[in-house]
């Protein structure tokens, strides 16, 4: 199919853009990396009435280390971020969550903040921004708001962006050396939207874990950020019984989709398995980090 | 709607009058009878559209034509004629890596970015391929193909 | 010997690059949508959005006053140009199909038929007319799974059908009663295959012109069988066959697909002799999953019947296929089902067997065939209920299949199915296999790692191919698809050679095989022989491609016209040199005497007889043109044979499956070059795998299509693929002079079977047994915990 006419605008700066998304229900749009919003045009399955290009406005580019933390601008490609130092070293979360998403050439335009904006909940960077607790700053003519992450998610396809609104940038607060982090997804063939994934940030104390985010996603309208987790220590001999039951219990907050991916009880006892191994995993990696210290 | 684009294709300036809603790939094909870039999907899942855009793999059908004013386009036709990946092709064939040959020109596309990282292993190139359906090759003969050039690029001086 | 003489001698066998893979690689292909001609003009369909629904009034004033748009039609108005068609088996007079016609007539019986042409400059344009018609539309009740089609009074799925029943079909082979009764083991399963489609990437595409001053319709076409579309075209557009030319440049992969007369590819040339312009339609991914041929979907409740040294006695097999909406023209749906009962067991000696075979239309696409037709099924559910017996018996899975080949040596055995089997090499597949597999290291492996929490498995798949189909498949059946293969070949007068084959190639490399042939036969170098195919005005009459049938079948006329060509040129030579024929050789493109001396060239001879004939002191001077036509007669079909193996890991708790590796052994006879067929059987190996494990049209309880995009269907990627090992097995087949049987589907009839094992093999320390496929993560879960057990040792 092909896509449906549509008036096409490139502005040259930011404020250009914004003026454009003035009044706005939805009938203008912004195209960042095009690479779900040029794929639903191309099905037919919308029509906007105008298309705001960004990718001209050099202030929406670059990745920057600031004091407050990384800062990742619109135009900022999923292939940066995954061949970024510095995101490798301050946000590893999101460094280890790139490499599941979808495959070279859609990584080589689609852009952090597009994901952010589409909102799928299957996709991984929102899981992240919310494990992380980013910083999502919202533009509109006249108007710069700033909205956390666990704020910004609220269902299906729903955030808190209104219309006449861009995502301008997104800030992921840096690692502290405490931190230990744990990605991991199920999805069918790699590269796959997640069936069902977790993204987990903890504080780490020798083996131990505590202090603990962990983000559902996949299976969810929107990353889940597990209120029972918040309470939940885990020792540093942890058996695979206990970390059963942690995982059990966390999994115990989700209201899983049914779908094709499988009924929504089966993605709650694949997440507690996935749960059960990254925990451990990370317990792992913190003692070996410990170990290799001096 | 229309507008005017300038960019470099295939080495070349070119100029164009292009119809806002057109996607890259089907610019390329129709409107300019560059062939060689296939269409599978349309919805930037099989690969057959990659071709590079400023040295990049990328989806054509995933992009507006009006997009490339500025960039560097290269598709198949112009990575064949500038020799660049004649090694990779000539493996393509020596090794059958193809059947139909639908896949083939957006294969090599990611192929040749994929190239200029470090000697990528077995399962390195596997991965690159991922984004790219083929339909009739079981895939084993592509990844021999690529691995074949990553070794004979390493050995030359 | 010169070099181009050591070249010729090694040809056939060598592994010859194909010509056409350098063009490909260049971006040089030459696909049907690459073709562009003035003034064309292109085609949006309104498909039904209803599985089944009556067409009340449909209004196309507001689409035709849209820019650009040239004609907006609805069946009423191809009706004008296209007659309505049927399909009809002979030997099946309950197979009743309703008539068809281009666009729906009344009635949409699936989601996804196209009701409404809208023809205009560009695909957009048509596009954003099509949006403006509207179809007023009634509901009808819609029957999309085979139970709901088989119920006592269920609605019809087509108002002109009195029930949904589309075949019904019973054999009986020996005594199976009495085999079940003696067996000292019984085993049995419950199969379902769930529906697929072809996915090739290139979607279907069709462009067709019509010159009404000449009355000559002109179609270039992503197809299979160019031949069989001229007849069909022919009959329907009321044209004579010799103003119908069909062309099929490169096509984008087949795999059976693109053998059908499609209704909306029917449209298109209708349109082009309605409008007498030329009209173009290139089908979407999104319309190719709903108006594609879907294939496979089938249930299977099978029993084995085996004595207490595992020698298989019986099966019997109780098969229902569901056929979609319309039974596929010409060739009919019922491929699938009938080869799902006839193939049982057809590597091994059994004497008896009893099938029931019945189905059922639907309101869905219809199936067609898809590479292996029923085979897949047949493969699975033998090798998976031997796997079963096995168990009981406390044998190896290899042991068992060891124990029941069917004798190698004969020539002319039948399956309890019917199968004709001759000059086969099971048992030597299988001890190659076990070897190149390293069989003995994977078991030692897979004990092991079970007791560290490890869930692997070894699966084997021996099958046998039915290849190099002859006209007793379609013939008896009135079914008008040529299964002869035709090579007209001709010495240009400079020497060089002009190839003009029946066959198709969608990249089987088959042109490459076939000048292979020649260039061995005439010794001449390879590259003086040109090869023609797809077109039907270029191009003998013949098959095309289907059933593995182009170096088998179209290679063996190739080489008897060669034979003859070369008496040709060697007796104008005898004539000129006066020299007895017996005395001289061709090679190199050199005529020598016994004495290895050079005389003259086959150059020289192709200018004496085309320029100078006057000099050859003959009465009549031979053909320098030869024809000759090829189907297997005394035979059906050439079956190959051979076995494959993979080897799995099951994540019990997750229920993802990895394949860590593939292994394979063919005998496809005489193999005409080796880069060819490795790479056929892993392509098949590589969809039999996508089909157990991840392929399948999911559709609603009210018949819509839930998964209809390239992103939710998935087809295997490279990641996830394993390293595919190959072996062969070369016992020429005697049917032919050529000794070749077909390979095209070897790995699609046995991966998925071997898939089965191996999954199943993982999970039986979980008692558990697959019965559904394509394997999703969550149908493992479901079956391990149904078998409710912890894993236990074996
Ligand atoms: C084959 C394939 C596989 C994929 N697999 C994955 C995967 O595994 N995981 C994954 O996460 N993603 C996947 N994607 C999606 C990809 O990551 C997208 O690029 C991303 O989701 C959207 O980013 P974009 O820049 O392309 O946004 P666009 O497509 O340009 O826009 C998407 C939506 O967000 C809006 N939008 C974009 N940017 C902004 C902004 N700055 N402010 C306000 N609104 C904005 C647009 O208006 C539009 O509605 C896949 C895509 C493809 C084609
Ligand atoms: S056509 Fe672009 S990815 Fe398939
Ligand atoms: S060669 Fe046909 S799709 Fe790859």
């Amino acid at each position: 199919m092909k896509a449906p006419i549509f008036i096409y605008k490139r502005p040259a700066s930011l404020d250009e853009a914004l003026a454009l998304l003035v009044d706005n229900d939805g009938g203008t749009q912004v195209l960042a990396g095009g690479q779900s919003l040029l794929a639903t045009l191309n099905m037919r399955l919308s029509s906007p009435a105008i298309l705001v290009d960004i990718n001209r406005i050099t202030v929406l580019q670059g990745i920057e280390a600031r004091d407050d933390g990384i800062r990742l601008g619109a135009l900022v490609r999923h292939r940066e971020v995954l061949t970024s130092p510095l995101v490798a070293r301050d946000v590893p979360l999101l460094a280890m969550a790139l490499p599941y998403v979808a495959h070279m050439a859609v990584r080589n335009r689609g852009t952090t903040c597009g994901s952010l904006a589409l909102a799928d909940p299957s996709a991984e960077m929102p899981a992240v921004a919310v494990a992380l607790n980013a910083r999502i700053v919202l533009e509109k003519k006249g108007a710069r708001r700033s909205v956390t992450a666990r704020d910004f998610f609220q269902g299906l396809y729903q955030t808190a962006r209104d219309d006449d609104e861009m995502i301008t940038e997104v800030i992921f607060p840096k690692a502290d050396a405490d931190e230990a982090f744990g990605f991991t997804e199920l999805s069918r063939r790699h590269g796959d939207f997640a069936t069902v994934g977790l993204a987990i940030r903890a504080r780490k104390a020798g083996g131990a874990l505590n202090d603990l985010d962990v983000i559902i996603f996949g299976s969810e309208p929107c990353p889940l950020h597990s209120p029972a987790a918040a309470g939940i220590s885990i020792a540093s001999n942890a058996s695979d019984k206990d970390l059963t039951e942690i995982a059990a219990t966390i999994t115990a907050d989700m209201e899983p989709m049914d779908n094709h991916q499988g009924r929504g009880e089966t993605k709650r006892a694949q997440a507690a398995t996935l749960l059960r191994r990254t925990l451990k995993d990370m317990q792992q990696r913190a003692l070996a980090l410990e170990a290799a210290q001096p | 709607m229309t507008e005017t684009i300038v960019f470099t294709l295939n080495g070349k300036p070119m100029m164009a009058d292009v119809d806002c809603r057109l996607h890259l790939a089907d610019f390329l094909r129709h409107t300019l009878k560059l062939t060689g870039t296939h269409v599978g999907c349309e919805h930037g899942v099989c690969g057959a559209c990659n071709i590079l855009v400023d040295g990049r793999s990328m989806r054509s059908c995933l992009m507006l034509a009006v997009q490339v004013d500025g960039a560097v386009i290269e598709t198949i036709e112009g990575l064949t004629e500038s020799g660049k990946i004649a090694d990779l092709q000539s493996e393509f064939v020596a090794r059958n890596a193809l059947q139909c040959g639908y896949c083939t020109p957006g294969v090599l596309a990611t192929a040749t970015e994929l190239l200029e990282q470090t000697a990528p292993t077995r399962e390195e190139i596997r991965d690159a391929l991922s984004g790219n359906y083929c339909r009739c090759t079981g895939y084993h003969a592509i990844v021999d193909a690529i691995e074949a050039v990553v070794k004979k690029r390493q050995a030359a001086p | 010997m010169t070099a181009a003489d050591t070249k010729s001698d090694t040809m056939t066998g060598a592994p010859i690059p194909r010509r056409e893979a350098a063009r490909l690689v260049a971006g040089k292909g030459h696909y049907t949508d690459d073709i562009d001609v003035a003034g064309l003009l292109h085609v949006a369909f309104l498909r039904s959005p209803y599985p089944h629904a009556r067409i009340d009034r449909i209004d196309v004033a507001a689409a035709q006053d849209m820019p650009g748009v040239v004609a907006v039609l609805t069946a009423a108005d191809l009706a004008r140009v296209c007659a309505p068609w049927q399909t009809k088996l002979a030997l099946l007079p309950s197979h009743v199909s309703p008539l068809q016609s281009p666009l729906a007539d009344g009635e949409a019986c699936w989601q996804g038929e196209a009701v409404v042409a809208v023809v205009a400059a560009t695909r957009a344009l048509a596009e954003d007319a099509a949006e403006r018609v509207t179809i007023e539309w009634s509901e009808l009740p819609a029957i999309p799974d085979m139970t709901s089609a088989a119920a006592p009074g269920a609605p019809p799925v087509n108002s002109a059908m009195a029930n949904n029943l589309g075949l019904d079909h019973a054999i009986t082979t020996g005594d199976p009663d009495a085999a079940f009764r003696d067996a000292a083991v019984v085993v049995e399963h419950d199969f379902s295959f769930d529906r697929q489609t072809g996915v090739t990437l290139e979607p279907r595409v069709i462009l067709a012109e019509f010159d009404p001053r000449l009355g000559q319709l002109t179609v270039h076409h992503s197809h299979q069988v160019p031949h069989q579309m001229r007849d069909v075209f022919a009959a329907q557009l009321k044209l004579p066959l010799a103003k119908v030319r069909v062309v099929t440049p490169d096509v984008g992969g087949a795999f059976g697909l693109k053998i059908a007369a499609y209704p909306d590819e029917m449209a298109v040339a209708a349109i082009a002799v309605l409008l007498g312009r030329p009209v173009k339609f290139c089908a979407d991914r999104l319309e190719s999953f709903i108006s594609d041929n879907h294939a496979r979907e089938a249930t299977v409740k099978g029993r084995m019947a085996v004595d207490a040294e595992g020698k298989l006695l019986a099966m019997d097999l109780s098969v229902v296929s569901g056929f979609g909406a319309y039974s596929a023209y010409p060739r009919g749906s019922v491929g699938e089902a009938l080869q799902a009962v006839m193939m049982a067991a057809a590597p091994y000696r059994m004497k008896s067997l009893r099938g029931r075979v019945r189905g059922y239309f639907q309101n869905k696409p219809p199936s067609g065939v898809l590479r292996a037709v029923g085979q897949p099924i047949a493969t699975t559910v033998t090798e998976q209920l031997l796997d079963l017996a096995a168990q009981k018996l406390n044998l190896d899975p290899a042991e068992i299949r060891r124990r029941n080949y069917i004798d190698a040596a004969a020539v002319a055995a039948r399956s309890a199915g019917g199968v004709v089997l001759s000059e086969l090499s099971l048992e030597r597949c299988h001890d190659r296999l076990l070897k190149l597999m390293d069989y003995d290291a994977l078991r030692r492996d897979q004990q092991s790692l079970r007791k560290a929490g490890v869930y692997r498995g070894v699966g084997l798949a021996a099958f046998i191919e039915q290849t190099a189909v002859g006209p007793q498949l379609y013939g008896p059946q009135n079914v008008r698809a040529s299964a002869q293969e035709t090579c007209r070949l001709t010495l240009e007068p400079d020497g060089s050679l002009t190839c003009a084959s029946s066959i198709t190639d969608q990249g089987q490399g088959t042109r490459t095989a076939l000048t292979q042939i020649v260039a061995d036969e005439l010794g001449v170098d390879i590259d003086t022989v040109q090869i023609t195919t797809g077109d039907t005005q270029s191009t003998p009459f013949g098959g095309g491609a289907w059933a593995s049938r182009g170096a088998a079948l179209g290679g063996e006329a190739a080489l008897r016209a060669a034979r003859r060509l070369k008496q040709s040129v060697l007796t104008i030579a005898a004539s000129l040199l006066q020299a007895e024929t017996s005395a001289l050789r061709l090679s190199g493109g050199v005529i020598s005497n016994t004495a290895g001396l050079p005389q003259m060239t086959i150059a020289d001879i192709a200018a004496t007889a085309s320029f100078k004939a006057h000099l050859v002191p003959l009465g009549e001077l031979p053909p320098l043109e030869i024809t000759e036509s090829f189907a297997p007669r005394e035979l059906p079909y050439v079956a190959a044979n051979g076995i494959q193996a993979a080897y799995v890991e099951v994540d019990p708790e997750l229920g993802t499956i990895r394949v860590l590796g593939f292994w394979v052994v063919d005998d496809c006879g005489r193999v005409i070059n080796p880069l060819l067929v490795d790479e056929q059987i892993r392509g098949g190996v590589v969809q039999g795998i996508g089909a157990a494990l991840y392929e399948q049209c999911i559709y609603s309880t009210d018949g819509q299509l839930e998964n209809g995009s390239l992103a939710d269907y998935l087809v295997p990627m490279a990641g996830e693929m394993p390293d595919i090992f190959i072996a062969h097995m070369e016992t020429p087949t005697s049917a032919t002079t050529l000794g070749a049987r077909g390979v095209g589907e070897a790995g699609t009839v046995g991966a998925a079977a071997a898939l089965w094992t191996a999954v199943n093999d993982a999970l039986a320390p979980f008692g558990a047994v697959m019965t559904v496929q394509p394997f999703t993560p969550e149908r493992v879960l479901d079956r391990i915990a149904l078998a409710g057990t912890p894993p236990h040792d074996l």
